[in-house]
């Protein structure tokens, strides 16, 4: 058995040596922290013209998020890129070689692709909010508000666990552009649009995303359901998470390198 | 020491690697033959623990791949497609290697220097000319300092002087006691570099041989004749102790024998001759002829059924087909005797590779009689210098 640390340090070295972990990491702080501080400047100047329902209603920690939808994409890239470069490249070849016991590889892939996300999750989740706020000017919440550290430290979360899910999924798929072909579309656009329609949205909630998303939330919105909790939800998307890793597990150690 | 025990690998229906049994053995290097498709890559991807094998075993000094811990410092690879990320820098891509197997950094430069790509050492992969990503892929099989290497057509995209570098590697690893199992689809090249040969087709164990063997049965010379007195010429020489051998395009072989001998013989008889030369079957011919066979056995069922040793039965060392050809051989069913032509049957133009089953069997070219003095093909050099000759002009250029 090849050393745990070995493997690790191994997988940190892949992980940091390649151009798309930098520049898709970069974009989804990016992406997250600028469309935030945006929607949170147009909010404050625009506070006069809301409505008395809105502004009960307005929850400033969950609107300086508001640009993680775009910036999910970046992940989605990230997690995806991950696992299925190994394979796009035939570098998986030279991996299993070196570290022939394949669950071994994974976890470590897995481990080191998660801990980074986690570390750029959570420093993109604080610092969007606190500029956000720092923009909504007397309309913002303070980070010791009942329920906003929760939201902001899920934030972190939540960016970890998508990555995460992009990860297990592209190891079941083992093509980039399979991956990258479903999983885009699918966070972008049929998860939101399944939200939104009535009867389907019951069952929409449960996807990762939707779920991930309610820790997020602070001030319940005017169609807010009850199904779960902010903690049950970020568990929900963890389940999912857990299901696809397990998936990814599966086909690696089953299928031909 | 690497074992393989019936190892089989179907892909679907196709087979791919069929029962194969063999040894590859320390201290020499194992050339492991075979034309395109004939399931080389795929028996070292299953050696690797790449691929699972569909029946049968490999190890490796006893041992499955996958039980080996940092398996890079017992056996280094170097696969067929380059399995490198172009996104990765040189010495990153042999770094993450090394880390996973706790090999010292200090190990990456050093083969860096080895295979001449300390230069661009901090160049993305990407760039590299196939030439380049070959050398990269060999650093990566020695980065380990393993006993065992293992090369999949490690000239493939090198220059000559390249091709020389490599031979030397090869040979000196097995030299220092290692074992060296490297593929080849060319049989020159094999010639020049492995002392022990295994050839497959289609999948099937074809020959398992010493190197000195393969050439002393199959570089045997022989001498061509061509007369227009056929029946008289015939008489004399087989009053003479000669087999004389017809080949369908009018001229006459006889094997083991001296032209100068057989040139005063048919003047003391006065016989005309019109070609009398010496010629020595390749090394690539007898190749081809041996798998050529599977091929056509495998194409159409030209060949009968299966070989009578049946699957997974090697030949001893020594050469030839693996089982006397079935029913429809223009041959009949029965191996030949000494004599790979049955006389008068003339050599079935067309089926190449059928002529001279048999180990001592000359191969030729279909198509090519007819112009006296041509021979069926160029008449090879013994092993050894068609390609020496080849990188021997360019050594000069070694030690940039
Ligand atoms: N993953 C796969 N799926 C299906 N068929 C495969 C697969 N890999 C190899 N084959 C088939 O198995 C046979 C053996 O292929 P392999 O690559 O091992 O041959 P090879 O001896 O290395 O040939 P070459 O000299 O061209 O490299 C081929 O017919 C190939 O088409
Ligand atoms: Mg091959």
């Amino acid at each position: 058995m090849a050393a745990t640390s070995a493997v690790l340090q191994s997988e940190w070295t892949k992980i940091r040596s390649v151009r798309s972990t930098v520049w898709t990491l970069a974009l989804a702080f990016l992406v997250t922290l600028a469309l935030g501080a945006i929607i949170c400047a147009v909010f404050n100047s625009q506070w006069s013209s809301m409505s008395d329902s809105d502004k009960a209603t307005f929850d400033p920690t969950n609107t300086s998020f508001f640009g993680m939808t775009l910036g999910q994409l970046a992940l989605i890239v990230f997690g995806v890129l991950v696992i299925s470069s190994e394979y796009s490249t035939g570098m998986i070849r030279t991996s299993l070689a070196a570290v022939p016991q394949r669950g071994h590889f994974y976890a470590s892939k897995v481990l080191v692709a998660g801990l980074l996300a986690l570390v750029v999750g959570m420093v993109t989740s604080f610092l969007t909010f606190f500029l956000g706020q720092a923009l909504l000017g007397s309309h913002h919440a303070s980070i010791g508000d009942p329920g906003v550290f929760r939201a902001v430290f899920g934030a972190g979360l939540y960016m970890t666990l998508i990555v995460l899910f992009c990860v297990g999924t592209a190891a079941m798929l083992r093509s980039p552009m399979l991956g990258l072909g479903i999983l885009m579309p699918f966070f972008f656009l049929v998860s939101p649009i399944l939200t939104a329609v009535p009867k389907v949205k019951s069952v929409a909630r449960y996807f990762p995303d939707q779920a991930g998303q309610k820790i997020m939330q602070v001030v319940p919105d005017s169609d807010s359901h009850t199904s779960y909790g902010p903690w049950g939800g970020i568990g929900i998307m963890a389940i999912w998470v857990a299901v696809v890793l397990i998936g990814g597990y599966a086909v690696l150690k089953r299928r031909d390198a | 020491m690497i074992e393989l025990q019936g190892l089989t690998k179907r892909y679907g229906d196709k087979t791919a690697v069929d029962h194969l049994t063999f040894t590859v053995r320390p201290g020499v290097v194992t050339g492991f033959l075979g034309p395109n498709g004939a399931g080389k890559s795929t028996t070292m991807r299953m050696l690797l623990g790449l691929d699972n094998p569909t029946s049968g075993d490999v190890r490796i000094d006893g041992k499955h791949y996958a039980q080996l811990s940092e398996p890079l410092k017992y056996i280094g690879a170097l696969l067929d497609a380059k399995a490198i990320h172009g996104g990765r820098t040189a010495y990153n891509h042999l770094l993450c290697m090394a880390q996973s197997n706790r090999i010292p950094r200090h190990r990456v430069d050093e083969v860096l220097e080895t295979v001449g790509l300390s230069a661009v050492a901090k160049k993305r992969s990407k760039g590299f000319s196939l030439g380049m990503g070959q050398r990269l892929g060999i650093a990566g099989a020695l980065l380990g300092d393993p006993e065992i290497l293992m090369f999949d057509e490690p000239v493939n995209g090198l220059d000559p002087e390249g091709i020389h570098w490599i031979r030397n590697l090869m040979k000196g690893l097995a030299a220092q006691g290692r074992t060296v199992f490297v593929s080849s689809h060319l049989m020159s090249e094999m010639a020049l570099t492995a002392d022990h040969l295994i050839v497959i087709g289609r999948g099937r164990l074809m020959a398992d041989t010493s190197m000195s063997d393969f050439i002393e049965k199959n570089s045997r010379s022989f001498v061509r004749l061509r007369t227009p007195q056929q029946e008289r010429f015939k008489d004399v020489m087989s009053r003479a102790g000669h087999t004389v051998v017809e080949t369908g395009d009018g001229a006459f072989e006889i094997a083991d024998s001296d032209a100068a001998a057989l040139g005063e013989l048919a003047a003391q008889h006065q016989l005309v001759l019109h070609e009398l030369s010496p010629q020595r079957a390749s090394l690539e011919e007898a190749f081809m002829q041996l798998t050529a066979e599977s091929v056509e056995y495998h194409a159409g069922g030209q060949m009968g059924s299966a070989p009578a040793g049946g699957p997974g039965a090697p030949v001893p060392a020594g050469m030839g087909a693996p089982g006397a050809p079935a029913a429809p051989s223009p041959y009949g069913a029965s191996p030949y005797g000494p004599s790979p032509y049955t006389p008068g049957q003339g050599a079935p133009q067309g089926q190449p590779g059928w002529q001279g089953q048999g180990a001592q069997g000359w191969p030729q070219q279909p198509g090519q009689g007819g112009q006296a003095g041509a021979p069926p093909a160029p008449p090879a050099p013994p092993a050894g210098q068609e390609w020496g000759a080849q990188w021997r002009d360019n050594s000069k250029k070694k030690g940039r």
